[in-house]
C-alpha cells in the first residue's frame, strides 16, 4: 500500500489539473458528452484506486459523485444547475481528502453525508429543496485544447527540485560567460572572441530552454476565477460574465504562484464594488449582465494583464473626500487633483471607497497589499476609470524573477543595480541634457515634459557621497512615478537574483543582491522602497490632456531593435540610418582576406559583426543591416530583427564599448544604441585616431529629431564646443532674434513645418546670423538635393551618422571664421 | 560535550559550535552596503554564493585589526541566510566538556555578554563560546551599535 500511495496521489492532482480545465467548461455546457466523459473518467478512477488503497471516506465522494455523472452520460438525467453545483463540490472534496493524504499520509476526519446525500437524490432524479441559483458560467473562452490526453504521452514527469538545480547551473553558466566577457574586454585579445560568443550563443538558448520548462500557462492562475465568480454571482445576487483571454501565454511557475492572490482579490473587488446591480445597470442603460474581462500578453521579458470591469468606475468624489479624511491631501489639493491622481489613491493604505466592508472583498486586505505583492515581483500596476463605464486595471510582471536584466549605476564609489522593469527612461540633466533640476521647496525636481518629477539624490539617500549626479532614471509604478538621481550609467547586465540576507532586507532599499560578471556582489536597489525616502512632497501636476499634448508634440524617432553576437540584451539603430535590411544565403557569403564579403546588387560589402571579427553561419541565412554612406557600404551582421519602434529617445551617452553611442530605454527595456559611424568608419575603415579636439565657439544645432539633438550635443560637447539645440526651425529664429550669438550652425534639412532650406534663406536674408558658417546635416538619401541646399545658402554638407567628418567639418569651418574675422 | 572552533580575535580566543560552521576561508573583496548597521561590513562572493560580511571587531566594541592581520572569514548558516564571521585568525577544534563552561561574569562587557553563551575554562586560559544566533538577532539590527 505504501507503494502505492504516492503514485496514487500524484495520479489524482494531474487528473484533478486536467478536469479543472474540464470543469469550466462542464459549467458552461453541462451537456457537452466529451467533457462530462473526462470528469467521469476521473471519478471513477479515483473510485477504483480507493478500493486499492483503503480510503472510505474517498472512495463514498467518489462513488456517489460517479454514480450522478454515469447517468447524465448515459442521457438518464438532463444537466442543470444543482448538478453542476454538486458536481464541483464533490469535485473540490475530491481535492480536499487527496491534498491531506498527501499531507499527513492519511484520510482526514469529516463527514460526507450531506453532500453524498445531495448527489444521491440528484441521482435518482429528485430535485433539492432548497434550489441553487442559475449558474452563471463564464462566456470567454479559456482554450482548454481538446488534445490534451495526447500531449500528455509526448511529456514526462519531473520533480521540481531537479527544474530549480537545472535553473541554478545555468544561472552559474551564464554568471561565468559574463566573467568570461568581462575578462575578454579587459585583456582586448580577440583570440578567444569565436569561441566565446558561439559559448554565449549556447548559454543563451540554454538558459532560454530550462526558462521555458519552468514556464506556465497563466491559465493556471487563473483555473479557479470562472468557480469564484460563479460564487460571487450567487452570493451577491448579480449577473457576472468574466471573460479570459490569453490563458496560454506562459510564465514562471514561481510567478504564478505570486500572481495568484492578487488576481482573486481584483476579481472579488471588481464583482463586488465595480459592477452595479442588474437593477441599477438597466436603469442606467446598461445590460443587466456585467463584464469581468482579464487578458494576458506576452510582450518581450514580460507579461502584461490587463483586469477590466464594465461598472460603475472609481467614485472620485469619494475619493477626494477620503484623501482629504485621511489628511493625505489638503482640501485644495483634493479639489485640484487629476482623476489619474485621485486614481493612484487607491493603491495607499486604507483607501478603499466601498460604502460598507462586505463579506466578499473587505477582509482587511485593500490594493495596496495588491499593489506591494506586484512589486515585489518587480511588477507594476496602474488604474484608469472612468464613471459609469467601468475600471481597468494593467498589471506588468516580469516572465520570471531567477534572471532579471538590470540596469547597473554608480554614484560615488559604489555601483547598484536597478531593475530595468523599473526604468521608464533615461534623463541627462545639466549643461548635457538640456533638462534642468529646479527646487520645489527643499526638493529637487526635474521638469519633463511639463510635468514635475520629484527626484531622489541616491547619493545622499544611501549616504554614499558622490556630487557629479547629473543622470535620472525615471522611474514610474502604480502609486508613485520620481527620478532617481546618480552620477553614473555603466550598462545592463542580466542578473541572477539571490536574496539579501535579514539584517540587509530589513533596510528595505534592497530587494536582492548578484554577482556581476567581475565576481563583485552588488546590491539591487527596491525602487518602492527608495520612493519612501521622497518625504510626502506634493507635486504639482499638469492637466492630464495638457501632458498628452506634450507627449503628441514630442518627435519620435524610428528605432530598429536587433539582436547581435549571441548577446541577449537588445540594440537599436535608428531606422533613418539603415539602407536597408538583407538575408543573405549562408553560401553567398565569400571570403576576402581577413574579411568576409557579400555580393549585394553589383558590389562587394563586408560583413561586420557587433564585437568579434565576423563569423559565417555553418548553414541557413545571415540577416544583416546595411548601413551605407557616401564612400563607405557596410552590411552588419545579427541574429535577428526585433521590432521597429517609435520611441521618444533619451540616449545616454556613457559606454565604454566604442560601438555603442550610450544606452536608452525603448519599450521599456534598457536598450544599447550601437554607433555607426564607428562602425562605418572607424573600426573596418581603417581611418582611426580620436577626432582633433575642437577649439571652442558657440555651435546652434537644429534638428527635430531628439535622437540626433542627444547625439550631436554631447559629441561637440566633449570636443569643446558649447552647444545649444533647437527642435525646429522657429525657435531656432527665435534664438536669433533674442539676439544669441553663434559661431556656428548645424541644421538639419527635413523638418516638420519649416524645413532647413527655409532656414538657410531665411537666415541668409538679414539678421545677426547672416555671415554664419551654416552645415547642413543630411541623411544618406539626402544627398541629391545637395544643390538645392547650397542655393538657399548652406556652406557644406555632411551626413549626420559620419561623426568624424562633422568634426573636423566643424573644426575647420571654425577656424576659417577665425581667420576672417 | 561539544565541539568548537577556536578563533582570535585580538588577544581574546572565542569559539563557535563547529556544527555551525560551513566553511572558513580568506576574506575577500567586500561591496559595502550604504545604510546597513556599522558592523556589517558588507557582502561578498563566496564561490557563486553570496555572504553578508560581519565585522566582529566593530560588534564587539573593539578596535580594527592592527596592520599585518590577515583577516579570516567564518562561514556560518544563520536561519538559512548565509554570514561570514570575519576574525583575525582561525585555530582548531576542541572538545569542551559541559563541566568547564562558566556563566558568563556580570562584569563583562554588555555587547560581549549579548552574544556569549558561556566561558571556557582551558589550560591556556579563558575562552568565550559566541552564540551566533545572537549576533544576528532580529532585534539588534535597530540598535546597530
Amino acid at each position: 500500500m505504501d507503494d502505492l500511495l504516492p503514485e496514487f496521489l500524484s495520479e489524482t492532482a494531474e487528473n484533478l489539473q486536467i478536469v479543472a480545465n474540464e470543469l469550466v467548461r462542464f459549467e458552461r455546457d453541462p451537456s457537452d458528452a466529451e467533457v462530462l466523459a473526462n470528469i467521469f473518467r476521473l471519478v471513477h478512477t479515483v473510485k477504483g484506486s480507493c478500493g486499492f488503497i483503503a480510503l472510505p471516506r474517498l472512495e463514498r465522494v467518489a462513488h456517489a459523485a460517479e454514480t450522478l455523472l454515469g447517468k447524465l452520460r448515459d442521457g438518464e438525467l438532463q444537466a442543470n444547475a444543482a448538478i453542476v453545483t454538486e458536481t464541483l463540490a464533490a469535485i473540490d472534496t475530491i481535492r480536499q481528502i487527496t491534498h491531506s493524504i498527501g499531507v499527513d499520509g492519511k484520510e482526514p476526519e469529516g463527514d460526507d453525508g450531506k453532500l453524498i446525500e445531495r448527489l444521491d437524490r440528484l441521482s435518482r432524479g429528485e430535485t433539492l429543496c432548497a434550489p441553487n441559483p442559475e449558474a452563471t458560467g463564464n462566456a470567454g473562452d479559456i482554450g482548454a485544447s481538446r488534445d490534451e490526453g495526447s500531449m500528455a504521452n509526448q511529456s514526462i514527469r519531473v520533480s521540481v527540485t531537479l527544474l530549480e538545480e537545472l535553473m541554478t547551473s545555468v544561472s552559474e553558466l551564464v554568471l561565468t560567460r559574463n566573467q568570461l566577457i568581462q575578462e575578454r574586454r579587459a585583456t582586448g585579445s580577440t583570440d578567444l572572441d569565436l569561441p566565446l560568443q558561439r559559448l554565449s550563443a549556447q548559454i543563451s538558448r540554454l538558459q532560454d530552454s530550462v526558462m521555458r520548462t519552468r514556464m506556465q500557462p497563466i491559465s493556471g492562475a487563473w483555473n479557479l476565477l470562472p468557480r469564484i465568480v460563479r460564487q460571487l454571482s450567487v452570493d451577491l445576487g448579480k449577473e457576472i460574465d468574466l471573460e479570459l483571454e490569453g490563458g496560454d501565454t506562459e510564465l514562471d511557475r514561481q510567478m504564478l504562484e505570486l500572481i495568484k492572490d492578487p488576481l482573486a482579490h481584483m476579481v472579488r473587488n471588481a464583482a463586488d464594488h465595480g459592477l452595479e446591480a442588474p437593477a441599477d445597470r438597466s436603469a442606467q442603460g446598461k445590460s443587466p449582465r456585467g463584464t469581468i474581462r482579464l487578458t494576458a500578453v506576452q510582450e518581450g521579458g514580460h507579461i502584461t494583464l490587463t483586469l477590466s470591469d464594465d461598472g460603475r468606475g472609481l467614485n472620485f468624489g469619494r475619493l477626494r473626500e477620503k484623501a482629504v479624511e485621511r489628511g493625505q491631501m489638503s482640501p485644495a489639493e483634493a479639489a485640484a487633483a487629476t482623476e489619474a491622481q485621485l486614481a493612484r489613491l487607491i493603491f495607499a493604505p486604507g483607501m478603499s471607497t466601498a460604502a460598507e466592508i462586505t463579506q466578499i472583498s473587505g477582509r482587511g486586505v485593500g490594493m495596496d497589499v495588491v499593489r506591494a505583492n506586484i512589486e515585489r515581483m518587480s511588477g507594476t500596476i496602474e488604474v484608469d476609470s472612468s464613471p459609469g463605464k467601468g475600471t481597468r486595471f494593467s498589471i506588468r510582471v516580469p516572465l520570471t524573477l531567477a534572471i532579471m536584466p538590470a540596469l547597473i549605476v554608480g554614484v560615488g564609489e559604489a555601483r547598484f543595480a536597478v531593475p530595468q522593469m523599473a526604468v521608464a527612461e533615461l534623463v541627462r540633466t545639466g549643461d548635457h541634457g538640456g533638462h534642468r533640476i529646479e527646487m520645489a521647496g527643499p526638493v529637487p525636481v526635474l521638469r519633463l515634459r511639463g510635468r514635475l518629477l520629484p527626484l531622489l539624490h541616491l547619493g545622499e539617500v544611501l549616504q554614499t557621497g558622490g556630487t557629479d549626479s547629473d543622470h535620472v532614471l525615471v522611474i514610474r509604478g502604480g502609486g508613485t512615478q520620481f527620478g532617481i538621481l546618480v552620477d553614473t550609467i555603466f550598462d545592463t547586465e542580466e542578473l541572477v537574483i539571490k536574496p539579501v540576507s535579514r539584517p540587509l532586507s530589513a533596510l528595505g532599499v534592497y530587494s536582492g543582491n548578484a554577482i556581476l560578471g567581475d565576481g563583485e556582489v552588488i546590491m539591487i536597489l527596491d525602487v518602492t522602497g527608495l520612493a519612501e525616502h521622497l518625504g510626502d512632497s506634493a507635486i504639482e501636476e499638469p492637466e492630464e490632456d495638457e501632458e498628452e499634448a506634450c507627449e503628441a508634440a514630442l518627435a519620435k524617432d524610428a528605432m530598429l531593435v536587433f539582436r547581435a553576437g549571441g548577446q541577449p540584451h537588445p540594440r537599436a539603430v535608428p531606422l533613418a540610418l539603415v539602407s536597408r535590411i538583407e538575408d543573405i544565403e549562408h553560401d553567398r557569403i565569400e571570403r576576402s582576406g581577413r574579411d568576409h564579403v557579400v555580393q549585394l546588387r553589383e558590389s562587394l560589402v563586408r560583413l561586420v559583426d557587433m564585437a568579434a571579427p565576423y563569423a559565417p553561419p555553418d548553414g541557413g541565412r545571415q540577416t544583416a543591416l546595411v548601413f551605407a554612406s557616401r564612400d563607405e557600404t557596410v552590411a552588419l551582421a545579427v541574429d535577428e530583427v526585433v521590432d521597429i519602434v517609435d520611441a521618444h529617445l533619451a540616449l545616454d551617452m556613457t559606454s565604454d564599448d566604442p560601438a555603442v553611442l550610450g544606452s536608452a530605454v525603448i519599450d521599456g527595456q534598457a536598450t544599447e544604441v550601437i554607433d555607426v559611424s564607428y562602425l562605418l568608419y572607424e573600426r573596418y575603415g581603417g581611418r582611426s585616431g580620436p577626432p582633433r579636439a575642437g577649439k571652442g565657439g558657440r555651435v546652434l544645432i537644429v534638428d527635430d529629431s531628439p535622437f540626433f539633438r542627444n547625439m550631436l550635443t554631447p559629441l561637440l560637447d566633449r570636443a569643446g564646443y558649447d552647444v545649444t539645440s533647437a527642435a525646429s526651425v522657429d525657435e531656432a529664429l527665435s534664438l536669433r532674434d533674442a539676439g544669441e550669438p553663434f559661431d556656428l550652425i548645424l541644421s538639419d534639412i527635413e523638418m516638420p513645418g519649416k524645413n532647413g532650406m527655409d532656414f538657410a534663406r531665411a537666415i541668409r536674408a538679414g539678421g545677426e546670423w547672416t555671415k554664419l558658417p551654416l552645415l547642413a546635416l543630411s541623411s544618406p538619401a539626402e544627398q541629391d538635393d545637395m544643390d538645392a541646399g547650397l542655393l538657399a545658402g548652406f556652406d557644406r554638407y555632411v551626413t549626420k551618422l559620419d561623426r568624424r567628418r562633422l568634426l573636423a567639418l566643424v573644426d575647420s569651418s571654425m577656424s576659417r571664421k577665425d581667420k576672417a574675422a | 560535550m561539544t565541539q568548537l572552533v577556536t578563533m582570535m580575535l585580538g588577544d581574546t580566543e572565542i569559539g563557535i559550535d563547529v556544527g555551525t560552521v560551513e566553511d572558513v576561508v580568506r576574506l575577500g573583496r567586500v561591496t559595502r552596503v550604504p545604510l546597513a548597521a556599522p558592523w556589517i561590513a558588507g557582502v561578498m562572493n563566496l564561490r557563486g554564493h553570496v555572504v553578508t560580511a560581519i565585522d566582529l571587531r566593530t560588534r564587539l566594541g573593539m578596535p580594527p585589526a592592527p596592520q599585518g592581520v590577515r583577516p579570516k572569514c567564518v562561514v556560518v548558516s544563520i536561519g538559512g541566510d548565509s554570514f561570514g564571521l570575519i576574525v583575525d585568525a582561525v585555530d582548531e577544534v576542541i572538545n569542551v566538556d559541559a563541566a568547564d563552561c562558566r556563566r558568563c561574569p556580570a562584569t563583562l562587557d554588555e555587547r560581549w555578554r549579548q552574544v556569549s553563551s558561556c566561558i571556557v575554562q582551558r589550560e591556556g586560559g579563558l575562552l568565550v563560546e559566541l552564540d551566533i544566533g545572537k549576533i544576528i538577532t532580529p532585534d539588534r539590527f535597530f540598535m546597530a551599535a
